[in-house]
C-alpha cells in the first residue's frame, strides 16, 4: 500500500536550502524578498496611518526613525528591493530566452550590484 | 576500501517515515547504487528500492544522495562521501512514497503521455540546443538513405519533477519533464499541445529556479527548454493577434 501523499512540504519546500543550486538559491532570496518587501508595504501603510493621530504623534515616530536599528531596516528594504528589481530584469530576459546558458553569471551580477547598492545607501544613510 | 555508513529512508506503507543506519564497505570507485544494493543482499532484504540498468538508460534509480537528485547507477561513492563518511539516501520528492527508497513515477508518466512525449525521434532532432549540448559530428547518412532515428534523451527518471520547488507546491503543474517535451516536438508541428503549454499549469507555471538542470543527469536542460517553449508560446499568441 503506498502512501497517497506527496512526498514534500509543499509551500515550505520554497525555501528549504538543502541540496540547491545556484538557481535555487535566486529562487529562495527571490521569494524571501517578495515576502519581506510585500510586509513592508503593509508597514509603510501603518505608518502613514499615524498622519491622521496628529502632527505629535507622527513627529515622535520621525524622531524614533532616524535611530541606526530603523536605518537598518530600511537598508533592508533597499537590498531586497535592489535585488528583487534586478533578479526580476534577469528574469524578464530568461523568459524570452535570453542569456538562459548564463543564467548563474546573471544572478551573480545581480547579487553585486544588489550588495554594492546597498553599501552606498549604508555609507549615505549612517553618514547623514 | 572504504567503511562508510548509509544513513537509509524507510517508510512503509502509511507507517511514519524512519531511517535505518548500515555500515557498508565498498570501493571509492563503486556507485552509490551498488551500496544499496550490497545492503539489501547482505543486510535487509525488506529494502526496496528500484532498478534495473545500471547504466543511465532506464531512469530508474534516481534517489536523493545527501539531500540532492542523483541517478544513483552513476554516481560514484568517492564523490558524494569519503572514507568514514555517511550518505543520506531518500527516495524523490513530490511524488508519493509507496515503499522506502521507491516512488509512483505515475503521475509523471500520465503527464509524458498527455504531452505525446516522442518515444523515438529523427537524428535532426536531437536536443543540442542548450548549454553544452553539442550535436555529434559527421554523422554519416544511413546508407538506405532517410535518417537515424534516435531515443529522446529525457529518461522519464522524474529527477527534474523532483528538484523542483514549483512542483513540491503544485502537484498539478506539468513540470520540466513534460514541458521539455513539448519544446522538443515544437509548437509549430505539433499545434495541438499549445494549449498544455500556454496553460496555468503549463509553461507559465515555472519560476525559474534552473534546478531541473542542475539535477537532470541525462543533459535535456528542461530549464532552458521551459525559457525557448515560452518564446513559442509567445509567438503562437503573436500569429494570433496579427492573423
Amino acid at each position: 500500500m503506498k502512501a497517497d501523499k506527496h512526498n514534500s512540504k509543499g509551500f515550505w519546500d520554497w525555501f528549504n536550502p538543502a541540496g540547491r543550486d545556484v538557481g535555487g538559491w535566486a529562487f529562495i532570496l527571490n521569494r524571501i524578498s517578495a515576502l519581506g518587501l510585500a510586509f513592508y508595504l503593509y508597514l509603510h501603510l501603518f505608518v502613514l496611518g499615524k498622519l491622521a493621530q496628529g502632527p505629535e504623534v507622527f513627529d515622535q515616530f520621525i524622531a524614533a526613525a532616524k535611530s541606526p536599528l530603523y536605518i537598518a531596516g530600511e537598508l533592508l528594504v533597499i537590498a531586497a528591493a535592489l535585488y528583487h528589481g534586478l533578479n526580476g530584469v534577469r528574469l524578464v530576459l530568461n523568459s524570452f530566452n535570453i542569456g538562459v546558458p548564463r543564467q548563474k553569471q546573471m544572478f551573480y551580477t545581480a547579487l553585486a550590484l544588489t550588495i554594492l547598492g546597498t553599501l552606498v545607501f549604508a555609507t549615505r544613510m549612517f553618514a547623514g | 576500501m572504504w567503511k562508510i555508513t548509509y544513513r537509509v529512508h524507510r517508510q512503509k506503507g502509511h507507517e511514519a517515515p524512519h531511517y535505518d543506519t548500515f555500515q557498508v564497505e565498498v570501493d571509492p570507485e563503486e556507485y552509490v547504487l551498488d551500496g544499496v544494493e550490497k545492503i539489501w543482499a547482505f543486510e535487509d532484504r525488506s529494502l526496496t528500492f528500484r532498478h534495473a540498468c545500471h547504466h543511465s538508460t532506464c531512469g530508474a534509480c534516481g534517489m536523493r544522495v545527501n539531500g540532492v537528485e542523483k541517478l544513483t547507477c552513476i554516481t560514484k561513492i568517492k564523490d558524494v562521501t569519503q572514507d568514514g563518511g555517511t550518505l543520506t539516501v531518500e527516495p524523490l520528492r513530490n511524488f508519493p512514497i509507496v515503499s522506502d527508497l521507491v516512488v509512483d513515477l505515475g503521475p509523471l508518466y500520465r503527464k509524458m503521455e498527455a504531452v505525446q512525449a516522442p518515444k523515438v525521434h529523427p537524428l535532426s532532432m536531437a536536443p543540442w540546443e542548450g548549454e553544452d549540448i553539442r550535436p555529434p559530428k559527421e554523422v554519416p547518412a544511413p546508407p538506405e538513405g532517410g535518417e537515424y532515428i534516435r531515443l529522446p534523451d529525457c529518461l522519464e527518471c522524474g529527477i527534474c519533477i523532483s528538484a523542483c520547488p514549483v512542483a513540491a507546491s503544485d502537484p498539478d503543474y506539468l513540470g520540466p519533464a513534460p514541458l521539455a517535451a513539448i519544446q522538443i516536438q515544437g509548437l509549430d508541428g505539433h499545434p495541438e499541445l499549445l494549449a498544455l503549454a500556454d496553460s496555468q499549469e503549463g509553461v507559465w507555471r515555472c519560476h525559474s529556479a534552473f534546478e531541473c538542470s542542475a539535477v537532470c543527469p541525462s543533459n535535456v536542460d528542461p530549464g532552458w527548454r521551459i525559457m525557448d517553449l515560452r518564446k513559442q508560446v509567445a509567438t503562437q499568441r503573436l500569429k494570433t493577434i496579427i492573423g
